[in-house]
């Protein structure tokens, strides 16, 4: 069942539920986060309403700096405003930032260990019709594998804004993962949020499978849980908000009881959020693991349903990898 | 104290000799750029930014950028004459846990804002400073030295255009004319003339200078303090490998170190300036 202490959408599985863009919550947190810290800045290139920068450009038009289709540069920039005492939040699509200045990135950011929000938007096969060039299923791999990073992936739109007002006030290089179309809103206002710290989103009396999904995949993940408690086969589902730092304590916990893990991301599995876990249960507590992901290929246009069901993703293929996981204990 | 320009001459030469020697021990990294610019160092740190070496995070210092990270032999040595660290630490360039690393890495040392090397990215970083200081009304000054071949790096002409978009005179960039990069000589790997056209289409003002006149330098920063209108590009002919009679000119010395042989030789017509006076 859907965890009862975390305050979360009981409407969730209802026809007709509420769906929202994850990017109207992070604008709307960049724009709370602007009017709490004056040092908040925000840069776009080129995209400043498709990432929902708008209305802090609005707000705050002297705090904002638009640098044309110039990823590098907008980094860049970022890092020196950073370095002089700013809180800069960038915002692209994530192909193009971290994926084309990605040096960029890891030079002047990280290794200069500055405070610079990387805002990678249109993350995930969910960026849909615009194909493969526009879906950034290497992002995550790119930004947890540099050191003094925080990797943070929110499922919905309250998460993004939570997210968002909590990096901005983390002091570190810091990642946001967050997706192109309205997605199913599995949070509420009240749904508790902390960097590094994963909840389980569904529990069950006697676990016999550990669910870690990120993002949009979540709420798949969630439906292939009430499919499998059908059948009488319970599971846990953990929302692994944060890839970095990862809460191991929150997974092991689980996987302990479980001794099977299976996990689901709209992300290539090389590199992902399941390598993330897989490196860490390895080496602590290795139990029986199934990856759900992107399999070393690129994606192409099509709706999110087409793209999801074509590369084995949705609730049908979670429910699978859980029995498979399970049969193989 | 000020330094008078005769004593800023023989300082440039006192930081050439260090440059050698610190290579001469580092046994790797480069030589050119690091000798062609050291009157270009002598003018900024000793006549021209405002700053403190006994408290190298004061909040209205001048922000001094080097975006060719490996030219930092030269910014080592000129950092340590100036009483930022002890001269001494210079022979540990490049060796295990030093603060000197092969290329700067800004949490290492006091007196460096920021970390370089991968090329084409200081002038941006310089940018985002000069941004700040305008939000935080401060009157600090933001300074970025560049060199000319990592102006064929697209990141450069990103940030060439916004310091222009924004109108940024408290910014002003000092390209390293020195016309060589690793490949050969810049006009031949990636031809960049005009060049001073190029800056003034981009809504620059720019000045020319000859990199070894210290006083011409420091005019010429002078000057850009008060153009009130543009960031400001100084165009400063240096030559590669200046004071090394085999280096000048030999873009070979680029990235190379010189060999035990070599660097006596150099430090020798460093010591003579060149055969010019005789040895103390």
């Amino acid at each position: 069942m859907l965890n009862p202490d975390l305050y979360l959408n009981l409407n969730l599985f209802d026809a007709g539920a509420e769906r929202k863009t994850m990017r109207e919550g992070f604008g709307q947190g960049l724009l709370e986060a602007g009017e709490q810290n004056p040092n908040i800045v925000a840069l776009a290139a080129d995209l400043r309403d498709s990432v929902s920068m708008t209305k802090f450009a609005q707000k705050f038009p002297d705090r904002f700096f638009e640098v044309g289709v110039a990823e590098q540069g907008m980094v860049t920039i970022a890092s020196g405003l950073a370095a002089s005492g700013k809180i800069p939040f960038t915002g692209s699509y994530a192909t193009f930032s971290p994926g084309r200045n990605w040096e960029q990135i890891r030079t002047t950011i990280c290794y200069n260990n500055v405070p610079v929000k990387i805002v990678g938007s249109h993350a995930g096969l969910l960026t849909s019709p615009d194909g493969a060039t526009h879906q950034a299923l290497e992002d995550i791999a790119l930004m947890r594998a540099l050191p003094n990073t925080q990797v943070v992936a929110p499922c919905d739109v309250h998460e993004a804004r939570k997210a968002t007002l909590a990096i901005a006030e983390n002091g570190k290089p810091t990642y946001l993962r967050v997706m192109r179309p309205p997605i199913p809103v599995v949070t509420t206002d009240k749904t508790p949020f902390r960097i590094g710290r994963i909840d389980a989103f569904w529990t069950s009396k006697k676990p016999r499978a550990t669910v870690c999904a990120i993002g949009d995949m979540l709420y798949y993940a969630l439906c292939a849980a009430m499919e499998l408690e059908q059948e009488g086969l319970e599971v846990e589902v953990l929302n692994v908000a944060t890839v970095k730092p990862l809460d191991i304590d929150a997974i092991l916990t689980s996987a302990k009881k479980t001794k099977a893990v299976v996990t689901v991301e709209d992300h290539q599995k090389a590199g992902g959020m399941g390598s993330a876990v897989a490196e860490a249960l390895s080496q602590t507590y290795p139990v029986r693991m199934k990856l759900v992901g992107v399999d070393d290929a690129f994606g192409q246009s099509g709706t999110p349903e087409d793209l999801i069901l074509h590369y084995g993703l949705g609730q049908k293929f979670i429910a699978q990898a859980v029995r498979e996981a399970i049969a193989s204990k | 104290m000020e330094l008078t320009f005769e004593e800023s001459r023989k300082l440039a030469y006192q930081i050439r000799q260090d440059i050698i020697q610190m290579l001469d021990f580092a046994k790797s990294g480069h030589s050119a750029g690091p000798l062609g610019m050291a009157d270009v160092f002598v003018a900024l740190y000793f006549h021209v930014l405002r700053h403190d070496p006994k408290n190298p995070k004061w909040e209205d210092r001048d922000r001094f950028v080097l975006s060719n990270g490996h030219i930092c032999p030269v910014l080592y040595a000129t950092l340590a004459r100036a009483d930022y660290f002890p001269v001494q630490e210079l022979k540990t360039l490049r060796t295990f846990g030093s603060r000197l690393q092969g290329h700067p890495h800004r949490a290492s040392l006091p007196g460096l804002e920021t970390t370089s090397g991968p090329l084409g990215s200081g002038i941006a970083q310089a940018v985002g400073m000069a941004l700040a200081a305008r939000l935080d009304n401060k009157k600090y000054d933001v300074w970025v030295v560049s060199s000319d071949g990592e102006l064929n790096e697209g990141n450069s002409w990103e940030a060439i255009m916004a310091a222009s978009k924004y109108h940024l005179n408290n910014l002003t960039l000092l390209v390293d004319r020195n016309n060589i990069q690793i490949d050969g000589f810049t006009e031949q790997v990636m031809p960049l003339e005009p060049l001073r056209d190029k800056f003034e289409a981009f809504g620059w003002h720019v000045l020319e200078v000859d990199g070894h006149n210290i006083e011409a330098v420091v005019d010429a920063c002078n000057e850009a303090r008060s153009i009130f209108e543009k960031p400001v590009a100084i165009i400063a002919h240096t030559i590669p490998g200046k004071g090394v009679d085999f280096m000048e000119f030999n873009y070979k010395w680029h990235g190379e170190a010189p060999g035990h042989e070599d660097a006596r030789h150099a430090m020798q017509e460093l010591r003579t300036l060149q055969g010019k006076v005789e040895p103390e």
